[in-house]
């Protein structure tokens, strides 16, 4: 009873924070574009081509994303080497990076106008989940397995198809989901290298919304396209779980070896080497470009002259951003977590499910709602502290997924222990949750930095005071002309780059023998 | 000092507002009071502490402390800009939050999105003193709910050094010209602003029956589009290392060439083709729900004024609406304003972008 009343408490937290501003504003918005009617737009031939692309794109983007990442995955699952850490760290640093940024680099490689192009561009950003979600079970997995089934007279394949393979189903799949659900909703890819010819759902709903003002078509797609969300992350929840039952993983350093032959070898660094140069050809770009003309660009940086832009501030501005989103994001997901792990009912999965949802909804959608529904009790719509809390928004899913397996691998007894020993819910929760979970949730408030640090979705949508942060003033200086902004835009980039890479190397660092779902 | 030019102020503004307007006595608390000797009564006018305008990314981007610090040394009240976006996410979100607007003034909406806000009617007219110094054509609505702050022509630019034998083209219907065959790189209308002035200029151009034709000989012709100006402009004009030596971008490039050039440059690399410049205006508006239009015109009246529209050209790279302020020398000598730029109806345009937009894509991209 008690702690039941407790729990109750501690969920206000998470339920009122998704609640308020997400649940809220988004349905706020929707019903306030679809009163005028839909339209005809969800039955008409174009919306059909639309949705056919935008699905279709999806399944090959994550296909192909598969095939780049499986063989990284593999050699990084199975051999210990100088540098591991920094390869893992370096394929995640796409993943993190804004699109706007990243989409002129793929424009500079001849792939504009192109299907390839994105595709290209959805592999480079989303090898990374493939990589960490996969990879994280599979450098864990214990070898025992498969040397019994080759001791038994099984093949190679054949002990990989029966033992592996099973065991990383769940992971595969939920990775492919999760790849998937992040194409299925592209945006700034899309627009940047698709032009007109290749039109996702969030890019229509973009153009609705901004461009034709069409609020009524905008908001009859953002259903549409919630419904879709709504079904990948179902999928993604099942395997998710299925994945979370009976796996007995072994400490990474028991599992990895060096490559001992030289075919090993070979093979180790011929993968490493050649998934590498794919990721790192569009940011080599970046780089190199930044140093077009000189060091004008670089200069630019810490002189801006007579044009209002200072680039210090804006890395100030985000980095301020990315620690009070970091805090706010692991505050609400460490709660959600603890609360999700405890539950495995209906309840427990659809809340871990609506979590998630910001991941896929449109930033159009989240921008305007928030615009209409935030003006009462307090007017929020011109707060500084909107932008955090939209970074929070999306960041609070990488927080649960961090934290989630090592939270329900507490054993319930250590629990019920410490509450038979008179502990409070609220010290259940400090000194067993939090004093076993604080290390995954030092990595989730990590990647939430990281997820902070480049996004570019909602808080292009926010009306919010003039608190430019590195990706905004990236692209600001991208729209004006002159020679020199458009190096010093590249030079930022590469400044934000650095950063991020050195924030996902900390969290790799943490993260030695800890679980996590990503 | 500041009482003086305060209560010069508003007495230009109740000057504006005619005789028998009583300006209205609101209730904000932690406002200044300031009492004023109108004709033909006494009327007490409340100055907020701090006036909020609403404006699209590109605009708020260039703001700094210096921007209006005389209009707060004057008045006394701070100015803060609200980025919202590009024009015309701005334009929504201030549709939007017509019941409760976040910011008093509204900045940047630019004559196509015009229409659409007006039916929202979230504008309160307000007729400036100093509109007397801005050219007739600029305003556009006699119901004077938008003023004119500034404009900008979207023109074909020229690579000079491509055209050193040959000469660039004079006008739009040249470009479908062999001589000119797979020389001109264009935005997509559908993402772009630039992109969509140069496909309003074509259909100002050829009607609504020729324009189809005509960018049919433009396909043919070889012409490059991509989705935005920076890629057209960075990546694919030969002056930056492209292959196409015309490019759709600003009467305001070729100064922008010289004045960031790296090493300085006595001549601008590019050149401005005037007979192919759409004009875009840009317009401020005090917004219906805000407790403080008093203030809020005091505040257009120092937009067109000369502090703030000498700092146009060289901040945002348009032309300013006031034709009373010098331009800079760059932009006297590198550039020019077209004197008969193309335009369309505001109404024409809104009633027709989505269509125009759609036909285009399947005309040009084939979807």
């Amino acid at each position: 009873m008690n702690t039941r009343a407790g729990r109750v408490a501690l969920a206000i937290v998470p339920v009122g924070f998704i609640g308020y501003f997400f649940v809220y504003p988004v349905t706020r918005i929707l019903i306030l574009s679809i009163a005028d009617g839909f339209g005809d737009v969800l039955t008409s031939a174009s919306t059909r081509s639309v949705l056919w692309f935008t699905l279709w794109q999806a399944a090959a983007s994550t296909l192909l994303t598969f095939v780049v990442a499986m063989p990284l995955t593999a050699v990084l699952s199975h051999f210990s080497f100088r540098g591991r850490s920094l390869v893992r760290a370096l394929v995640t640093v796409p993943f993190v990076l804004p699109t706007v940024v990243v989409g002129s680099a793929f424009v500079a490689l001849g792939l504009s106008n192109s299907i390839w192009g994105i595709l290209a561009a959805h592999v480079f950003f989303n090898v990374a989940v493939v990589v960490r979600t996969v990879g994280g079970v599979w450098s864990r997995l214990d070898r025992g397995v498969v040397e019994a089934a080759r001791s038994l007279g099984a093949s190679p394949l054949i002990a990989f198809l029966r033992t592996t393979l099973p065991i990383l189903g769940p992971s595969i799949a939920a990775a492919l989901s999760i790849v998937f659900l992040f194409t299925f909703t592209s945006f700034g890819v899309v627009l940047i290298l698709g032009g007109l010819t290749y039109r996702t759902i969030e890019v229509e709903i973009y153009q609705k919304a901004t461009t034709f003002l069409d609020l009524g078509a905008a908001g009859a797609l953002a259903i549409l396209q919630l419904v879709g969300v709504v079904a990948i992350l179902w999928a993604y929840g099942r395997y998710q779980r299925t994945r979370s039952v009976g796996l007995e993983l072994a400490p990474e350093d028991r599992v990895l070896r060096p490559a001992r032959s030289t075919t090993e070898r070979v093979t180790l660094w011929s993968v490493v080497g050649g998934t590498l140069a794919l990721l790192a050809t569009p940011l080599l770009v970046l780089v190199t470009r930044s140093f077009r003309g000189g060091l004008g660009g670089w200069a630019f940086l810490t002189n801006p002259g007579r044009l209002a832009i200072t680039p210090g501030e804006a890395i100030t501005n985000s980095l301020v951003f990315a620690l009070v989103g970091a805090v706010i994001a692991t505050i609400v997901g460490l709660i959600a977590a603890s609360l999700i792990s405890r539950g495995s009912t209906v309840v427990a999965s659809t809340f871990d499910m609506v979590l998630m949802l910001p991941l896929g909804t449109s930033a159009v959608t989240i921008g305007f709602g928030f615009l209409v529904a935030l003006d009462e009790p307090v007017d929020l719509r011109g707060s500084v502290l909107l932008v955090p809390l939209a970074h929070a928004l999306v960041a609070v899913p990488f927080v649960v997924r961090s934290t989630l397996p090592t939270l329900r691998a507490i054993r319930a007894d250590l629990r019920e222990a410490a509450a038979v020993l008179g502990a409070s819910p609220r010290q259940v929760f400090r000194h067993v949750d939090l004093a076993i979970v604080a290390r995954a949730a030092m990595v989730g408030a990590g990647f939430a930095a990281a997820v902070s640090l480049g996004e570019f979705g909602a808080t292009s949508f926010i009306v919010r005071p003039n608190s430019v942060t590195i990706p905004t003033l990236i692209f600001r200086l991208l729209g004006r002309p002159g020679a020199v902004t458009f190096t010093a835009a590249m030079a930022l980039s590469v400044i934000l780059m650095l950063l991020t890479t050195a924030l996902i190397l900390s969290i790799d660092r943490l993260r030695a023998g800890e679980l996590g779902e990503f | 000092m500041r009482t003086t030019a305060l209560i010069l102020a508003v007495g230009m503004l109740l000057a504006a507002c005619g005789d028998t307007t009583e300006v209205q006595d609101t209730t904000t608390t932690n406002a200044t009071s300031v009492t004023t000797t109108g004709d033909p009564a006494t009327t007490v006018v409340d100055l907020p502490e701090t006036l909020t305008i609403i404006s699209h990314d590109s605009f708020a981007g260039g703001v700094t402390d210096e921007t209006f610090a005389t209009f707060t040394d004057e008045t006394g009240i701070e100015v803060e800009v609200l980025p919202a976006g590009d024009a015309g996410s701005m334009t929504n979100q201030a549709i939007l939050t017509r019941d409760n607007p976040v910011a008093d003034v509204l900045f940047g909406i630019d004559d196509s999105f015009l229409s659409r806000a007006f039916d929202a009617d979230i504008f309160v007219p307000y007729a400036s003193p100093l509109l007397d110094d801005v050219p007739e054509r600029l305003q556009i609505d006699d119901e004077q709910r938008v003023t004119p702050i500034d404009f900008g022509d979207v023109c074909i630019n020229y690579d000079v050094s491509a055209y050193a034998d040959t000469a660039p083209p004079l006008n739009i219907e040249q470009l479908a010209q062999p001589e000119y065959a797979s020389d001109l790189v264009v935005e997509s209308p559908a993402t772009s602003s630039p992109g969509l002035a140069f496909l309003l200029a074509t259909i100002a151009t050829f009607g609504e029956d020729g324009w189809k034709d005509y960018w049919t000989a433009l396909v043919d012709n070889g012409v490059n589009i991509v989705s935005d100006w920076d890629t057209a402009y960075y990546q694919e004009f030969s002056h930056w290392g492209g292959d196409d030596p015309l490019v759709v971008s600003y009467a305001s490039s070729p100064p922008a060439e010289v004045i960031f050039a790296d090493p300085p440059v006595d001549e601008a690399p590019t050149g401005v083709v005037d007979e192919t410049c759409y004009r875009q205006i840009e317009f401020a508006g005090i917004l219906a729900g805000s407790e403080h239009t008093e203030a809020a015109g005091l505040l257009i009246d120092f937009m067109l004024g000369p502090t703030f529209q000498e700092t146009i050209p060289l901040t945002w790279f348009v032309f300013p609406a006031n034709e009373t302020v010098t331009l800079p020398q760059e932009f006297i000598d590198h550039t020019v304003i077209p004197a008969s730029p193309i335009s369309l109806e505001p109404g024409l345009v809104e009633d027709n972008r989505e269509r125009w937009i759609e036909e285009w894509s399947e005309l040009v991209l084939g979807s």
